[in-house]
């Protein structure tokens, strides 16, 4: 395999100005010339429907693909909370230096300076173009717009739009790029999986779809590839993520090239409702926010079957009260996570699973009246109780960490390119800024600032150095050899005709990761998810069953096919989980932590990112890219 | 509990469909509508039967992927309720349940639940929009917008565009997915100088996508999952009327 020396290729100079002068160096092209260029664009959630709309608007002719049957489906529709910029509209001394702070220290100290700057200087304008769009934010009385605050920070920098503002700006996104649709500069293929990337001299060059209504597999050319498919939180099969969500087109990069970055670091959202029989197909996540007003407690005997309300005070372990004195329930994401992991693997879980803590009302109702908490939990309180069929105003909710996102992704340099020329990744495809812990509300800002205002100007600078002679080029050899391979992946996978349902593998694949590569890690846990992911690998080659026919709609055949890339992913996980001798963020090896159990980062061994290559013939190739911190002190995250 | 299926099976929109008997035994009514489709494909799958085809994704109730009827109304008995967040305790022992997919001419099906709501996309492209380019916008708060317009914008933006409406109306009409459309940007002053165009060019899509015309039977509100509300209509047939009313005063 071809070394990669990887180069961010961060521009010189002042971290405050840096962007803005970057941009003057890029090359430029008019409408006119753009005209001349095809994009694919893969997904159409936040990030690649602003990517798309914006590089419409440019004059670039779009190609976008998406398994949905609209834009508007896409899982960014699901983020509850909101979107953090600093706009300092509340005078509480935000600023982008402080968002940027704030960001880099959430991730534990291993995201990329120059990345996240930028990240935190474009927050502002996203909620510009938002608000022109018409996106309807929350607004004061005054009709100015308003703002919360949110776990990790000091100040109140959050824009939403009641609990649905993934679904406000995705819809703003969604009329940005039905507009250009409209004007006949995107070209929208719903209903297409990405099965395959081509390369031609090195190059990205277009991709290979299956349509899910026919199963026709067929190539697209272009001069340059944007891939904006989210993230990979479903290797786990239960996660907060949308059914579909899957990591195919950038495990199909990684296999042709494209460096796959922390794997590992995956987040768990410490409130989510508990997992409660084995027919459980996805988990929910009720917001953060509830932890406000919510204490978290078990029992302090193990095994204890009483019901909540027979449970007296001195008899309950309020355990982030106990551990965390100074910020007690609100301890970060990661925190929260592992402390209920440790107290149910004691014993003292609760429910009849034994796997849940208990997120209890009972105070603050008491303390602060019933409409008080209706007034503000309202509608989280009406879901919990419709799934649970319980009354969190009478009984203590219970709660349980899950996946939710992952901050691993394609690694990039400053453009965000990947190490594939002509390839790009935005949002949570990519690694880029949110190191080994996100903080909540900056996923949104991630997404939007990457589509609409960064990779516009670097694929375009791309193209401005590339002839524009790829929009119809498949009748070249690669393409042909790619559909080839494709049909026959496809033709091997409906000839197993074996016992199990697909469901059933990622299942046991699921619990593999989740046990091994979860919440916590240790070396022989690590290595055992190695040594047994494999053997799953092998019985889905050889005991899948899918029923029908490839030829028309088969939604067994789709997930199969996602499957496959999940299981190999899983290995790669292990690989690096068990490299990053060290806990930071999401990352907990249970063998690097202080004496209260906290963490212990090594900066000296471990500040790197590790950017994986793929080997076929085993063990994954690592290269590191250092990080450089020269704006920021390097701490360790105390919350006592 | 146990429960008595009978669901539209349909290969695809070149066959005819027709309707199919399951039987479920020992149904967990904790479980999911939708994780009991599971159960019941996994039970297909094991006996080499096609299982059901039904759209889905987040199964928060939000992407709007999911719907169907269950016996003879989008979404189920449950009031403001998706069908991925319907429940079988809704249902009970031996109870009978007839599954179609949404039937409109707008809306064909493409297999057994599943059908295209691509006529809605192109409601949207044809004018769904504020037209403004990235860059272009000027400082968020430049624009005070009244806290009550702001909300109501919100309550017409909340639509999922899962196609309950035009399942539930007699006609099969969209107003109230276009008019919550034409609402929601209406009542911005960002969407203010295109109101006319707006609503002219929604309201011939719609038409030409052979949705059915509104009678005002409320049908549609009263199964939307996200409760649109009738005022949407109102506000539209408005709208409307003054696009048309100037469009003749400026012709003269």
């Amino acid at each position: 395999m071809k070394d990669f020396i990887l180069n961010a290729k961060s521009p010189n100079g002042d971290l405050h100005t840096k962007w803005e002068d970057y941009k003057k160096t890029l090359n430029h092209l008019s409408p006119e010339e753009a005209n001349k260029y095809k994009v694919i664009i893969i997904g159409t959630g936040l990030a690649g429907a602003s990517a798309a709309a914006t590089l419409a608007e440019k004059g670039f002719n779009i190609h976008a693909f998406s398994y949905h049957e609209s834009p508007r489906r896409a899982h960014s529709i699901a983020a509850q909370g909101g979107i953090n910029a600093a706009k300092n509209y509340k005078k509480d001394g935000d600023s982008v230096m402080r968002l940027f702070y704030d960001t880099i220290k959430g991730g534990d100290f291993r995201s990329r300076e120059d990345n996240v700057y930028r990240l935190a200087e474009l927050s502002a304008n996203i909620i510009d173009q938002c608000v022109a769009q018409g996106v309807p934010f929350a607004r004061e009385y005054g009709g100015l717009l308003d703002n919360r605050s949110f776990g990790g920070v000091q100040v109140s920098r959050t824009f939403y739009a009641r609990g649905q503002t993934g679904q406000q700006l995705l819809l703003g996104a969604y009329s940005a790029l039905s507009r250009q649709t409209n004007a006949k500069k995107v070209k929208f293929y719903p209903r297409h999986d990405m099965l395959d990337i081509v390369t031609v001299d090195g190059k990205a060059k277009g991709v290979i779809t299956r349509n899910l209504l026919d199963g026709k597999i067929e190539a697209h050319s272009a001069d340059v590839v944007i891939l904006a498919t989210g993230g990979y939180s479903n290797v786990y099969y239960l996660s907060t993520n949308a059914m579909a969500s899957n990591v195919t087109a950038n495990w199909r990069a990684h296999k042709k090239g494209a460096l796959f970055a922390n794997p590992s670091f995956t987040q768990i959202h410490p409130t989510c409702i508990p997992v409660k029989n084995d027919f459980q197909s996805k988990l929910t996540l009720m917001s953060e926010s509830l932890r406000n007003d919510g204490r978290v407690w078990v029992p302090k005997k193990k095994n204890d079957t009483r019901k909540a309300s027979d449970i007296p005070e001195e008899e309950r372990d309020y355990y982030l009260e106990r551990i965390y004195p100074a910020f007690g329930n609100l301890v970060p994401r990661d925190v929260a996570s592992r402390r209920a992991k440790e107290v149910c693997d004691n014993g003292q879980g609760v429910g009849n699973t034994g796997i849940a803590v208990y997120l209890d009302f009972k105070k603050a109702i008491q303390e602060k009246g019933k409409d008080y908490i209706k007034e503000k939990y309202g509608n989280l309180f009406d879901m919990y109780q419709n799934i649970t069929d319980e009354n969190p105003y009478k009984t203590p909710m219970k709660i349980y960490p899950a996946v939710h996102y992952t901050m691993g992704g394609l690694w990039v340099d400053y453009n965000l390119m990947t190490t594939i020329p002509g390839l790009f990744s935005i949002g949570e495809s990519n690694f880029s800024d949110h190191g080994a812990n996100r903080l909540g509300a900056s996923a949104l800002m991630q997404g939007l600032a990457d589509g609409y205002f960064i990779s516009p100007h670097t694929v375009m600078d791309y193209l401005a150095k590339e002839k524009p002679n790829f929009s119809n080029k498949t009748e070249q050899k690669e393409f042909l050899d790619a559909v080839k391979e494709t049909e026959k992946d496809i033709e091997q996978i409906m000839s197993i005709k074996g016992e199990l349902v697909v469901d059933e593998v990622h299942r046991e694949l699921g619990k593999i990761v989740w046990d091994k590569v979860g919440m916590a890690r240790n070396k022989e846990g690590l290595e055992n998810a190695i040594s047994s992911i494999p053997k799953i690998k092998e019985k889905f080659w050889k005991n899948v069953s899918i029923p029908g026919s490839d030829k028309d709609m088969n939604q067994e055949l789709e997930k199969a096919l996602r499957l496959k890339d999940f299981i190999e992913l899983a290995e790669l996980m292990a690989y690096d989980a068990l490299d990053r001798n060290e806990s930071c963020g999401g990352h907990f090896r249970e063998e690097y932590q202080t004496k209260e159990n906290e963490a212990e980062r090594n900066d000296t061994d471990f500040k790197y990112v590790a950017a994986w290559g793929y080997n076929k013939d085993g063990k994954p190739h690592l290269f590191k890219e250092d990080l450089k911190y020269n704006n920021v002190k390097l701490k360790t995250r105390s919350y006592k | 509990m146990n429960i008595n299926l009978k669901i539209w099976r349909q290969k695809s929109n070149k066959t005819e469909g027709k309707l199919h008997k399951y039987r479920l035994e020992n149904v967990d009514p904790n479980i999911s509508f939708l994780e009991m489709l599971d159960i019941l494909n996994n039970k297909l799958i094991k006996e080499q039967q096609d299982p059901v085809a039904f759209d889905h994704d987040c199964r928060e109730g939000i992407c709007g992927s999911c719907g169907f009827m269950i016996n003879g109304r989008p979404h189920g008995p449950q009031k403001a309720t998706t069908v991925c967040q319907l429940h079988m305790r809704s249902f009970n022992d031996e109870d009978d349940i007839l599954l179609e997919p949404f039937r409109a001419k707008s809306f064909g099906v493409i297999k057994d639940l599943s059908v295209d709501r691509q006529s809605f996309d192109r409601i949207i492209s044809s004018a769904g929009f504020v037209s403004v380019n990235t860059g272009e916008a000027g400082e968020a708060n430049q624009i005070p917008i009244d806290k009550s317009n702001a909300d109501e914008a919100f309550l017409s933006a909340a639509c999922i565009g899962c196609g309950a409406c035009v399942a539930a109306c007699k006609n099969s009409s969209a107003m109230l997915f276009t008019s919550a459309k034409v609402s929601h940007l209406a009542l911005l002053p960002q969407g203010e100088k295109e109101k006319k165009e707006r609503v002219n060019k929604m309201v011939a899509t719609m038409d030409a996508e052979g949705f059915g015309a509104c009678t005002n039977t409320g049908a549609c509100s009263a199964e939307c999952p996200k409760e649109i509300g009738q005022t949407n209509i109102a506000r539209l047939n408005r709208e409307f009327i003054k696009a048309q009313a100037s469009n003749l005063f400026e012709k003269k």
